[in-house]
Order: C-alpha cells, then structure tokens, then sequence
C-alpha cells in the first residue's frame, strides 16, 4: 500500500519511493528530512478538505508535512510497535 | 595570531533553536543586513570570550544539508566554505543540535564535520528534552564525533560560559586537514551513523513528546482545527482595534499638548505654523499607530516563537494549493499583515520560483500595518462604535473585512496569474513542523523593539521629510485674501488635476492629495489629510483644534469614505516594496506589472464601492 493509504496512527516502513513521479528538488529535501527507502514513520494528521490533503507524518521525533503527491510516491508497510 | 576578529558562525538545522542561542550569547546589539547581491538577511553580533576578547558572531540560515534547495541553504553553504562574497571565512563552527531531535540532526551534522574545521557542537534545548523523558550522555556524543559538545538551554542562558570558552579553545587549535583518503559518505550511511550515535547518546527515553501530540490533535484536527485559526486571527483583529486605544489616546494627548505648547511659547510666523501643522500633527498623526503595531507585531511573533506558525501553514495549504501556491506561502503572506516587506523577503524560503513570484505580486495586496493608520482613522469617523454581538463591535468587524477583502483579492489574484503569467506545473509542500515551544520574553521584546525601532525610524526621517514637504507645496505660493489656501497651492493645483481622473470613484481633491504622497509610505496618506486640513483651517483658530475625525466626518460623505478604504485595501504600495519587489525580481519587469495591476484593482474597487454605497443611499 501507498503511504496515502496508511490509517492514521500505524508505524510503518517506507519499501520502495518512486523518485521518478518527484520534483528534483523535492526529493531532495525529502531524503534531507530522513524520508527514505527504510525509514520508519507514523501518519499522524491529515488536512480538512477535499482530498485530505496534506499529510503530516511523524518520523523520529519530528512531525513533517508532505502532500498527498509525495504520499503516493511512496509503498509502506505496516510494522508492529515491538519490532519499531 | 591574526589581527582580523575572529569569526564564528552558528549551524544547524530549521528549528534547533539557533536563534534563541544567538540571542542569549549576543545580547540586543545585533546587526542585521543583507548579504551582497542576495536578499538572505545576515544576524551578526558580539560575542566575548572568557579572555575578554570580541569575536564576531554569525547566525546561518537553518539549513539541512550543504546541497543547497533554496536560497537560504545557498548562503550557509558558502559562507562555511568561505566562498560568500562580504562574509569572512568563520575560524569556528558552532553546530547547534536540537537534544530531542539528535538523530535528525546528525546527518547534517556530520557532513559538516566532515569539512575538518574546527568546531564545537551546542546541544541545544536540553531542557526540553528533559520535558520530553529524553536523558542525554553528552561524553558519550563527544567521543563520538571527536568534537565538544556542550549542552545548552538558550532561554535559560545554560552552558553559554562553557560554549564560550569552548569556542575560544577550538579557535586555538590547529585546523584538521580535509581527508583526503576518506572514502565518500553517503547519506544512507550518514543515516544509520546518526542512528547509532543518536542510540548511544540516549540514557533513558520515556514517552516521545506528548504534550506536543495531544496540542497537534487539537490544533491540527480536521474540522475543529480551521476554526481554531480563524477565531484566533479574528481576536488578534479586534485586539489590535482595543487594546491599543489607551495608549493611542496618550501618545494622541501629547502630541496635542506638544502643538498647544509650540502655538503658546512661539512667535506667530509661517515658520511656527510650520512646526505645528507641519511636524507636529504629521508625525504626530503617524506616532500614534505605535501601539497597534507593537500588538500586531506581538502576535505575530509570538506565531512564529510557539511553533503554531507552522500550524497555520499546514492548515492553510489545501487552500493555498486550491489557487496554485503552497502552504509555505502563507508565512510570508501573512508577515504581510505586519509590513510587504519582511513579507516579500520571507519568500526566499519558497523553492519553487513560479510560486515565489505569484507571492511576491500578491503580498501588497495583505493589509499591512502602515494601512492601520488610514484605516483605523477613517473607521473611528465613520464607523458607529457599537457593538453588533457579545465582544464583537462593528468597527472591528469593518477592519476585519477590509482584511478579508484583500485576502479574497489575492487568492483571486494568484488564481488568474497562476494560470497566466506564472504559469507552471503545481509545487509542492513539504516542510518541518517544529515542537510547541512558550515564547521568552526576552526574544519576544528584543524582536518588539527591532520592529518598533524601525517603524519610528520611518517616521522620524521618511514621514518626517514628506511632510514638510507636503507643507511648503501646500502653503506656496501663498493665497490671495478671500482664496483658499489648498486650491492656491502646488499641491493643490495637482490634487484639482488629479481628481478629474479621481471624481468618478467619489474621491475629492484632498482624497486624491492625500494618495500622492502615499506611495512614500502609506501611513502619510493620515498625516497627508492632517496637514491639508490643518493649513486649510489656519485662518480659523477654532476649527484648526478640531480632530482630523471631525473634520473627516463634515467633509466627507460616507460613500466617499468606503471608497477611501477600498481604495487602500488594492492601493499600489509604498516605494520601498516596490524597490523589494524589484530586488527580489532582479528587474522592473515584475514590480511594474504589480504596480499596473494594483492600480487598475483600486481604482475598480473604489469605484464600485463609491456607485454601490451611493445607490444604496448611503450617502
């Protein structure tokens, strides 16, 4: 599943980004924030209207705002608290 | 040793508390310019050392690696490599790391000491680490990257005095060199390097930031979130509107005396009537916008200092993205609010340039503080004080919508250029949103001052000359007996000219006076029409005593004045945004398509005003 598709609240593990689909520069910042192929994150809130765009997801001990283009980009699965 | 100061510079990431460090070490004797050729503002102060000796302290821009995505990045990049023009190589880096961030943090942390310069690390806000049940080893992180590290609580001036002494003796030892051999890090391994050294530092670690998720699930709740940022926008409005009246009612009161005591202890001569009409109730009309600029200002600041700055972002970019921008922004939109021009230099922070120049055109267009003056003595004229519900009087009710009214002719702005003249593909939005913090007073009052200083150094020189400039065209040449001074005037004969383009939109000749010298600064438009009056009515002592409200309001009539209002909320902006805007764009190509487009907007929107409230018989 996307990150998009995450429900609120579950860690998870980033498998795979599909770069391609992303701004150069936004992938960039994306890495220099700790978002990467392994990391591990939480969704933690999601905009008001339509689309429920954008996202926050927590990572490490930082809350970061990405937009749903990012969350898309992005496969994840879900892991157990004890394993994270 | 060299005889140059030596020069140490603070590094870090977004949001690790730099700021607060450079503050606490360097006191309120900052300086604050730009560095050459870009509009990155450089905070340089004085810092001593155990010695004695001055060093001179740079605060970079928060940067999260030294490949650069922004401008901002771009500087702090190379003044560590020494490659900024005006800017010394530093002798000392000065790494700041947020104590509950630190796995963050490290990777930046390490291309940094990567370099082989000297360096000393701050571990900064150990404090709120604590907060957080975060126990941190700092020998262990020490012998880790081989540098010092020093834990620090900036608002507490905690460790200052070891930092001090640290960054004296790292300035004394010889600078490592570059290894060579070192086989390249990339940033997967920088990553789990961080990883580990993070783990190793870490003593005890309880429950991750509470406080900060139970505020977020409020404050970034999906429904009960938006409102929560309106009333809080709408309070500050009516803040600014009432808290602010005693204080105006005393600056109002001794300037009065000021002009009363001028007329009584001076000689009757063209030179006193320059001194009162002219100085006096110019500047003075302006000086008594202070204290709604110092609130405005403090909520403002206070935004930026608690974290909910970032809130508000978050909140805002679905709508932001709605008209093609981004949550981000909406930061140097709304520092509009305060002045264009913080506003217009804050989108340096915007990556995409398609989107930093949709915000820059439409920043004008947030009702900044210099329009308070006008706005705020048109609507105490006009405007009933009554109240229209429980807390809510009209009068703040009518600056909230000539905000709203701005705010809704930006979005339409930036939707029609976003799909004309800065057309280009939809930007994103990624951004850190840092932990709630409580403001200091201390940065609070410093940051207080600063705006402060500036807004009465405008009215000391700037306000000060347009004034009296203002006066002698109004007072020259002289009327004849039984003419009126202000049609006799130079002044006069452009406003009468003016307002042949102007009489349409119901403005009359001292409307169409006072929008002249506004482009000076906006806030002249209130001294503009105090002066015009007070000259029209020196032949009469009586009526020269009479508040610039009363004369507004036998003047005026009240669709002229909705008008005068809508025509500031487009009103072209003062010279100083424009030869911002013009920095910011590197051309005049930009700032006079923005000057074009605001005029044409406020002549239509005064017009309409005008026709509606006329047929509406409000008149």
């Amino acid at each position: 599943m996307t990150l998009d598709q995450l429900p609120i609240g579950t860690p998870a593990r980033i498998t795979a980004v599909d770069w391609t689909v992303l701004v150069a520069e936004e992938g960039q910042r994306l890495r220099a924030l700790g978002i990467d192929e392994g990391a591990r994150l939480t969704l933690a809130y999601r905009g008001v209207f339509a689309g429920r765009d954008p996202l926050a997801v927590e990572i490490g001990r930082m809350t970061v705002a990405i937009r749903r283009v990012h969350a898309l980009a992005m496969t994840v699965e879900p892991v157990s608290e004890a394993a994270a | 040793m060299s005889k140059m100061p030596t020069v140490a510079a603070l590094v870090g990431n977004p949001n690790a508390g730099k700021s607060a460090l450079f503050n606490a070490l360097t006191g309120a004797r900052q300086k604050i310019a730009n560095y050459p050729g870009v509009t990155v503002e450089r905070k340089a102060g004085r810092l001593a050392l155990p010695s004695g000796e001055p060093v001179e302290l740079v605060d970079l821009p928060g940067s999260y690696g030294l490949e650069a995505t922004s401008p901002d990045e771009e500087v702090t990049r190379k003044v560590i490599m020494g490659e900024q023009v005006g800017q010394a190589r530093p002798d000392v880096i000065v790494l700041v790391l947020d104590s509950s961030n630190l796995e963050q943090h490290l990777v930046f942390a390490q291309e940094v000491l990567e370099l082989g310069r000297p360096t000393v690390v701050a571990l900064n806000m150990v404090d709120l680490a604590e907060r957080d049940g975060l126990t941190l080893d700092p020998a262990a992180l020490e012998a880790a990257l081989g540098v010092p590290v020093i834990p620090t609580v900036a608002v507490r001036r905690r460790g200052l005095t070891e930092l001090a002494a640290a960054i004296a003796e790292a300035r004394d030892k010889p600078e490592r060199a570059q290894d060579a051999a070192r086989p390249h890090v990339t940033l997967p391994e920088r990553r789990m390097l961080a990883h580990q050294m993070a783990t190793a530092a870490i003593l005890s670690e309880t429950a991750r930031h509470r406080i900060h998720a139970r505020m977020d699930k409020l404050l970034l709740h999906p429904w009960a979130g938006p409102p929560i940022l309106f009333a809080f926008l709408f309070i500050v409005f009516q803040a600014v509107f009432s808290w602010a009246t005693p204080f105006a009612d005393a600056i109002d009161g001794g300037v009065s005396a000021l002009g009363d005591l001028a007329k009584a202890t001076l000689p009757a001569s063209l030179l006193r009537d320059l001194l009162t009409d002219g100085v006096i109730a110019g500047v003075g009309s302006v000086l008594v916008f202070l204290p709604q600029i110092i609130i405005l200002f403090f909520f403002i600041l206070t935004m930026e200092a608690t974290g909910y700055m970032a809130r508000a972002a978050f909140l805002m970019d679905r709508m932001m993205a709605g008209v093609g921008l981004s949550g981000r922004s909406f930061i140097p939109l709304l520092s509009s609010f305060a002045c264009a021009i913080p506003g217009i230099m804050a989108t340096r922070s915007i990556t995409d340039p398609k989107d930093r120049l949709t915000t820059i055109l439409i920043a004008p267009m947030m009702t900044c503080s210099a329009r308070l003056p006008v706005y705020a003595v048109i609507i105490a004229a006009f405007i009933p004080n009554t109240k229209v519900g429980p807390g809510i009087g009209l009068q703040g009710l009518v600056l909230f919508c000539l905000y709203v009214a701005g705010i809704i002719g930006a979005m339409v702005v930036a939707l029609v250029l976003r799909r004309s003249v800065t057309k280009g593909a939809a930007s994103g939005f990624i951004m850190e949103l840092p932990k709630y913090q409580l403001p200091t007073v201390k940065d609070l009052a410093l940051g207080l001052w600063q705006r402060a200083w500036i807004f009465l150094r405008r009215a000391g020189t700037m306000i000060f000359t347009v004034t009296i400039a203002l006066w002698i065209l109004l007072n020259f040449p002289r009327a004849e007996p039984g003419q009126d001074q202000v049609n006799a005037s130079v002044a006069g004969t452009l406003a009468n000219g003016l307002s042949v383009v102007l009489q349409p939109i119901g403005f009359n000749r001292d409307m169409s006076l006072a929008i002249i010298p506004a482009m000076a600064a906006r806030e002249v438009a209130v001294s503009s029409l105090a002066t015009t009056y007070a000259v029209s009515a020196s032949d009469d002592e009586d009526q020269a005593a009479i508040a610039l409200g009363d004369q507004l309001k036998s003047r005026w009539t009240l669709p002229m004045a909705l008008a005068f209002l809508a025509w500031f909320v487009f009103a072209p902006q003062c010279l100083s945004t424009i030869a911002v805007a013009r920095r910011e764009t590197n051309g005049w190509k930009w700032p006079s398509f923005m000057l074009a487009y605001l005029f044409v907007l406020a002549y239509a929107a005064a017009g309409i005003t005008f026709w509606t409230a006329t047929a509406a018989g409000l008149g």
